[in-house]
């Protein structure tokens, strides 16, 4: 359906306004949860082995910037993934933010040249197909809260 | 003891994100991207004791992951992460109220299988 005539529809421009932002809350949380996660694991991979009781010893993980960066960036995920949920299903999100695991497999291979097994390309591929699908279902199907919750 | 922590770690990963999304839902959407919009979020999942009950279960899950990786290899790990998607699922259409249908089945499905032949 041409965009014009989605606009002619009473509401119908809200609810485009809507599933905007939604997607791009799913772009954001996608992208964070990679870029946190891989700046994360770099820091602890420079900071080495944490082998001790002391409490130092992990303190001395958050002087790194890798560190402090993936933390910083995992909490943009955390509250951006927060305020998706108040506007979109849980059964919409989890597979499509599955992406993030996508990215990190392709990213690995063509910029670390991490070598991907069979397996792990029809891993990719599975995962592709599921964000796909969740992809062509409504973002939201319930109206207000969760009744049996409250 | 590893099942225990797989089980624990499924268990309570599913919970965090159903009570967040229980919570979230309750308290209505967030309607602008702003930073102001953020921060009365932020002010308002203090008081919410849904979302802060999911973060409890979700910090559970992480501490029984720590305790996990420790003791075993991380593709231990994975087949937490591939149950927790179909149990979310399964409590989102029962708890949550959302209309799950083949689509989304499926792709909860695909998701699943696909992170367990990732970690080969």
């Amino acid at each position: 359906m041409p965009v014009t005539s989605l606009k002619s529809i009473g509401g119908a421009k809200f609810r485009e306004g809507h599933a905007r932002k939604t997607q791009i809350l799913v772009l954001v949380v996608i992208v964070t949860n990679v870029l946190g996660n891989v700046s994360l694991s770099h820091g602890m991979h420079q900071v080495g082995r944490i082998v001790s009781a002391s409490p130092l010893d992990y303190l001395r993980a958050f002087a790194n910037p890798w560190t402090i960066l993936g933390i910083c960036v995992l909490i943009v995920w955390m509250l951006t993934d927060l305020a998706l949920l108040s506007r979109a299903d849980l059964s919409f999100v989890l597979p499509v933010t599955a992406s993030a695991y996508v990215l990190v497999a392709i990213g690995g291979h063509f910029i670390l040249h991490d070598h991907i097994s069979l397996a792990r390309w029809t891993g990719i591929a599975l995962i592709t197909l599921g964000v796909i699908l969740a992809e062509e279902t409504p973002d939201r199907t319930t109206k207000g809260p969760p009744e049996r919750l409250l | 003891m590893k099942w225990i922590l797989v089980a624990i770690i499924a268990i309570c990963n599913t919970l965090g994100d159903v009570l967040n999304t229980a919570g979230m839902k309750r308290q209505g959407e967030v309607e602008n991207l702003g930073p102001r919009s953020f921060a009365v979020m932020v002010k308002r999942i203090l008081r919410n004791p849904l979302v802060l009950g999911g973060f409890a279960a979700l910090a559970v899950s992480f501490f029984a992951l720590l305790s996990l990786l420790s003791i075993s290899s991380v593709s231990f790990a994975v087949p937490a992460t591939a149950i927790s998607y179909l149990l979310e699922t399964l409590l989102a259409k029962y708890i949550l109220g959302e209309d799950v249908r083949l689509r989304r089945w499926a792709a909860a499905a695909l998701v699943a299988c696909g992170v367990v032949l990732l970690s080969f």
